[in-house]
């Protein structure tokens, strides 16, 4: 069914009586072309860009539990693209560049929202770093501007510039085209897109092997729904990313570790940007519904627990008391963990394995949801020639044996 | 947050007194190592989902390093030791 003021007008006369589930529910089929381990918001996006731009549409997409029920439904939604080197600038402005337009491709509201990214300073070594990425960014065509205090305040009123506190700001980068989108609508645009393609989306199916041929090459997966026959398999299972590949035989350079969030009680509106402060730690936007979405740290150990421990959460709220005063009386509804796979250099990983049929979609880490679209549109594409494109060539595994890192460890809009 | 039992102070200490120090018994041998094996040593790691051990040091006590094994499920610390020890047996 396609959504638009007819369907609903009629919709609405019938007393929203006839509204269709938003995408099939199959029995797992024998066999497929491709299988997708993981239905999160990259794993579906790969269904869909398959189907939609390479003709492959007998897909299953396989998730453990619920789909967009990991790290797609538990981030703090925030997109941007103002990362320092030309992969990055290339592979998330490809990203940034299809939101403003995925509503209306998916037909599925997404609430995009370019609300504006602005990240504080709030020392020399703050502005010299942002300054040099607004520099390399205005190379690559990605915007990215520096503003003063004053300027910041203004477009942010609620930050405290004053002079005397412990991290005074003294600047800003902002994004302008930076911003949020609605997670979870995400997660179902693609999974309602994919599934009216053909795409099998099949929830509750845990993967507890991958099989393999006398040549090694994957020739399907056991699951907790029985055998499932496979061409090709790609794994977009995030944090787990290692348990998986490791069915395979296959040990990754990835860490997985908590990384938290909070929101607030909901408030009148308040702020209208995404804000960052890499140097506190905090970074906070307000959801439509007037919550306070606000990113905490990481803890430092390998954990998959979604958990994490309760000094990180004080931290992000000591910062964030400092930033916005007005807020120290607000009090937060709940806190959370998801489980971000994060690679040495921290840019991910999109790319062919040593093992024939298997590819692997992983290492987004702590940034993962602003590339949703464009990391489901350059891994179908490898998937489906069997290639990365120019987009995608860079982020091999292969770089970690030749070295030809993308180090993007201080480039995160907060330090992880 | 977790409790760790530091094995030179004999002590259990809130985790804000260590330093994560990844993965323990990497090894390599510098005057020969491959490539491949340079790699493996540097980036790859089993990123175990289940009992890992792992090192910590304990930054603001002994300032020692020591090993751990830890449920990466539950985040249930089975046992600490020393460093250059080697992994106690059933863990």
């Amino acid at each position: 069914m396609k959504f638009s003021l007819a369907t609903l007008a009629r919709q609405a006369l019938r007393g929203h009586q006839d509204w269709p589930e938003q995408w099939r529910s199959p029995e797992p089929k024998a066999v497929y072309d491709v299988v997708i381990i993981g239905a999160g918001g990259h794993g579906l996006a790969t269904a869909y860009y398959m189907a939609k731009e390479h003709g492959i549409a007998n897909i299953a997409v396989l998730d453990k539990g619920w789909l967009g029920g990991g790290n797609t439904g538990r981030n703090t939604t925030v997109i941007r693209s103002n990362y320092l080197w030309e992969e990055s600038e290339a592979i998330y402005g490809h990203s940034h560049r299809m939101w403003p337009g995925l509503s209306r491709e998916l037909n599925y509201n997404v609430m995009y929202s370019p609300r504006g990214h602005m990240m504080l300073a709030h020392g020399h070594h703050d502005e010299i770093a942002f300054k040099r990425h607004i520099y390399a960014n205005k190379l690559a065509g990605i915007p990215n501007e520096w503003l003063t205090a004053e300027q910041a305040k203004a477009f942010c009123p609620i930050i405290n510039i004053e002079p005397g506190i412990r991290y005074p700001v003294i600047g800003a980068a902002l994004q302008r085209t930076g911003g949020t989108a609605r997670h979870d609508a995400v997660a179902w645009g693609f999974a309602r897109a994919a599934s009216a393609r053909g795409v099998d989306i099949i929830q509750n199916c845990e993967v507890t092997a991958i099989r393999r041929d006398a040549s090694g090459a994957v020739i399907g997966v056991d699951t907790t729904r029985g055998a499932i026959g496979a061409r090709k398999i790609g794994v977009v299972a995030a944090g787990n990313t290692s348990p998986v590949m490791a069915m395979a035989g296959m040990r990754m350079p990835l860490e997985s570790v908590p990384l938290q969030a909070l929101v607030s009680e909901p408030l009148k509106p308040v702020m209208s940007c995404v804000l960052s402060s890499n140097a506190v730690h905090a970074y906070m936007s307000q959801s439509d519904k007037g919550e306070l979405v606000i990113g905490a740290g990481a803890d430092s150990y390998v954990s998959y627990s979604q958990t994490g421990a309760l000094h990180i959460a004080t931290a992000t709220l000591e910062a964030i008391c400092e930033i916005f005063p007005i807020l120290s009386r607000v009090r937060m509804l709940r806190n959370w963990g998801g489980i971000v796979d994060v690679t040495p250099d921290r840019s991910p990983i999109v790319s062919k394995t040593a093992v024939p049929g298997l590819y692997v979609n992983c290492g987004w880490g702590t940034g993962g949801f602003k590339a949703t679209p464009g990391s489901g549109h350059v891994f179908a594409h490898l998937m489906a020639t069997g290639e990365p494109n120019a987009i995608a060539a860079p982020f091999t595994i292969e770089r970690f044996r030749t070295g030809k890192l993308i180090n993007e460890a201080t480039a995160a809009a907060v330090a992880h | 947050m977790l409790l760790i039992r530091c094995p030179y102070c004999e002590m259990e200490r809130p985790e804000i007194e260590f330093k994560y120090g990844g993965e323990a018994h990497l090894t390599r041998e510098p005057k020969t190592a491959t490539d491949e094996e340079w790699t493996d040593f540097l980036y790859f790691r089993d990123n175990t989902r289940g009992e890992l051990a792992e090192r910590w040091r304990h930054a603001v006590g002994c300032g020692r390093f020591f090993n751990c094994v830890r449920d990466t499920v539950s985040d249930k610390i089975v046992v600490t030791y020393k460093a250059g020890e080697s992994r106690p047996a059933a863990t």
